[in-house]
């Protein structure tokens, strides 16, 4: 009854559709629309729980195959079963809270935190037509929801009443807020190009032009991943839980399974994103006419587990930097970089369209204009910092010489430390 | 029940009566920029009602004047909030109470 | 009907909380907390611009002020630590309260008496192509002011906060020890060497 043809499952929305079909011709209106919330709602939170603690699991595997040992392999086989063992050992811990935190908050922000990525999740396009709620105004919807996020890291930070939680919270906070902004300049770039803040608008105009955004738009691929990075507080920027420096930061005061709460959204906060730069760069549900004969949600459901994939790369292979590093990479690099690369968008898009060439001709050609301008620009910002190729010393020499910012004192450096002479020769 | 145009407006006004009050009845100087806000928030719901309710040919308009206040708000609680962190360096609060007087 | 009945639900749900977030701001005794219900009260808000179909508006007004300028008072708050945590009120509490009261009995019976010449079904398509369309053709020059007046509010504000005094230390939280979380450094020319200090205002 649900499916006319077995090839039908190819996207879902054929047999949500045929039974929405069925309720509103038994039943009055509001009966589908309240059923078809209530599927999109069980869809999400199931998915987001299976895929929880199916990504414990495998970040710890893949992260320890990185590091090269074996991650948790005694419980169940081959460690499937860790998940479920990590979630019991957290539930029976003792819950505790600080006497003089701010109880309210202290119980209310591991659950706030939850809630923006099960309202990202319904934006994204799953599969053709499957997205919870389509909105005119998505691509800004998600950006409006990471603003909030920080708001939620100082009221855990802040309620645990604990001064060093408090400051990681802050930092926490200047961190994200940062990144928020060439984030978002590089999803600026891809609405001018593709001319719609739809998500699902978004990825039909990319199997329109028959081709993926990370081609077309190769600066804004590189600037949304790296800020992705960022904000989920993924290595290497994850001074946030940075054990050795600040003690778990604004997580230090939480116990039990308020903590296994933060752990979990984090990892959700990663899966998401993996999944917006599927859409946005790399054709959401579309493959070059493969979607045809593989059903639309399971290449995205791949390409979301790719992107996270990147994610759990850098965990494991890149070192942490400091937090004012952090900073200036993003405020002086990026955003001058994004910005930059915008512009060049929003000229190609006014040619395009004014010129009115055919789109076999116009896409190539952006693509090997817009790699131009990447190597051009990147190379020109950089340059622009004033950051030079070290040049190796080729014999010792005083620090002093080589050129650090800061001197304590400067001296006309010697040409050598040592005198390179004969013993025994004379001056 | 019909909500219609009376009743946003009466929320509106609701809501920037509200914010008048904490405006006027707090001490401390970011409490009064947040009253301040409020009934900016307040007024950008009546645009918006009038927008969707009101005859007009430019139905639009009514939303670019929200845009634009949202911009002079952001714009203003920066230049607020910078005087207030400036006015406690100097005085050691912002308690509105303590720094009425000219010379410190 | 069952779109004016969520409209309608919307409606007086989203107003009560709108207008209970923001009696708790005067009402609370924590000036966090007032800041965290001022945040609420602003994304209530937005989901009462979104019953009015003001999708863009909505959804920039979390933005904006739930997400920047809720995110700058608390950072204000936490630059001004030794003044007051307690939300305390001014004489003015009960003629505040009165003044408040006068002002929105006034507009609400002008609200509800005046027979206003409503238009059924009004809405647009797509509110950001059109919101797009004025501010570049009709409302071309206010976008362009209103980014003057963005980049006059920024550097003003930076050069407000910024210290004066090289060396002078601000401190993110007052209760932290002793030693001064951020420093000006500033370099002292004697001659032709360049001394970097170490910025405290004793050297």
């Amino acid at each position: 009854m649900l499916l006319a043809n077995w090839w039908d499952l190819r996207t879902l929305a054929n047999p949500v559709d045929s039974l929405l079909g069925w309720l509103r011709d038994h039943f009055p209106d509001w009966v589908a629309y309240i059923v078809s919330g209530v599927i999109g709602a069980t869809a999400i939170g199931l998915f987001l729980g299976v895929a929880m603690l199916l990504l414990i699991w495998a970040e710890r595997r893949i992260v320890a195959r990185i590091q090269i040992r074996q991650g948790p392999n005694r419980v169940g086989p081959a460690g499937l079963l860790q998940p479920i063992a990590d979630a019991l050992k957290l539930m029976q811990k003792e819950a505790l809270t600080p006497r003089e935190a701010d109880s309210w908050l202290f119980w209310l922000a591991p659950l706030l935190l939850f809630i923006p990525p099960v309202l990202t999740l319904g934006v994204v396009p799953w599969g053709e037509r499957m997205s919870v709620a389509d909105l005119n105004v998505g691509l800004l919807f998600i950006v409006a929801i990471g603003s909030v996020i920080p708001l939620v890291i100082f009221s855990a930070g802040w309620s645990s009443s604990n001064k060093y939680s408090t400051l990681g919270a802050m930092r926490s906070m200047a961190l994200v807020i940062s990144y928020e902004l060439p984030a978002v300049i590089a999803l600026l770039s891809v609405v001018l190009l593709m001319g719609s803040m739809q998500l699902g608008e978004i990825v039909r105009w990319q199997q329109d032009h028959w081709v993926f955004g990370m081609f077309l738009l190769p600066v804004p691929f590189a600037v949304y991943t790296i800020s992705a990075l960022a904000e989920v507080g993924r290595s290497r920027a994850d001074v946030v839980e940075a054990e050795s420096e600040l003690g778990s930061g604004y997580l230090t005061e939480y116990s039990g399974m308020k903590w296994g709460l933060f752990y979990a959204v984090e990892l959700a906060n990663a899966l998401i994103f993996g999944g917006l730069i599927a859409t946005f760069f790399w054709g959401g549900w579309w493959l070059y006419g493969l979607d045809n004969f593989i059903p639309t949600w399971l290449i995205f459901l791949v390409k979301m587990l790719l992107g996270y994939w990147i994610f759990v790369w850098a965990r494991g292979t890149l070192p942490r930097l400091r937090i004012d590093q952090l900073l200036q990479f993003s405020w002086k690099f990026l955003i001058p970089l994004s910005l930059l690369f915008a512009l060049l968008v929003a000229a190609e898009v006014v040619i395009w369209e004014e010129s009115g060439v055919s789109d076999l001709v116009a896409v190539p050609v952006m693509i090997v204009a817009n790699l131009a301008a990447t190597v051009v620009l990147v190379v020109g910002v950089v340059r622009l910092l004033g950051f030079r190729r070290v040049q190796q010393p080729r014999r010792a020499t005083l620090t002093s010489e080589i050129g650090i910012i800061n001197r304590a004192v400067a001296r006309p450096a010697p040409s050598a430390p040592f005198d390179v002479r004969e013993p025994g020769v004379a001056e | 029940m019909e909500v219609g145009l009376e009743h946003y407006l009466g929320l509106s006004a609701m809501l920037f009566g509200i914010g008048l009050w904490i405006a006027l009845a707090k001490r401390n100087a970011i409490i009064i920029l947040m009253g301040i806000e409020i009934m900016l928030s307040a007024v950008n719901l009546m645009f918006l009602a009038f927008s969707r309710f009101g005859r007009s040919e430019t139905p639009i308009a009514g939303h670019i004047f929200v845009i634009f206040i949202l911009t002079v708000a952001a714009a203003e609680a920066s230049v607020a909030l910078a005087l207030a962190v400036t006015v406690y360096r100097n005085r050691g609060t912002v308690d509105i109470d303590r720094i009425d007087l000219l010379k410190s | 009907m069952d779109r004016d009945l969520g409209v309608a639900l919307g409606f007086w749900g989203l107003g009560a909380l709108a207008v209970v977030a923001a009696f708790g701001i005067i009402l609370t005794q924590n000036l966090l907390h007032a800041v965290l219900l001022l945040i609420l009260s602003f994304v209530a808000m937005a989901g009462l611009y979104l019953t009015l179909s003001a999708d863009f508006v909505a959804v920039a007004q979390v933005l904006i002020y739930a997400g920047a300028v809720g995110v700058l008072i608390i950072f204000a708050i936490m630059l001004t630590p030794t003044s007051s945590r307690i939300n305390a009120d001014t004489v003015f509490f009960g003629p505040g309260l009165i003044l408040g009261g006068l002002v929105a009995v006034v507009m609400g019976y002008v609200a509800f008496k005046t027979p206003w010449d409503t238009v059924e079904g009004g809405g647009f398509d797509s509110t950001v192509a059109a919101i797009g369309d004025g501010l570049t053709n009709r409302w071309a020059l206010p976008f362009e002011i209103a980014s003057v007046l963005l980049i006059a509010a920024m550097i003003g504000a930076i050069v407000l906060v910024r210290a004066d005094v090289p060396g002078q230390v601000l401190h993110p939280e007052g209760g932290v020890a002793d030693e001064p979380a951020m420093e000006i450094a500033e370099p002292r020319v004697e001659g032709d060497r360049a001394l970097v200090t170490s910025g405290r205002t004793d050297a």
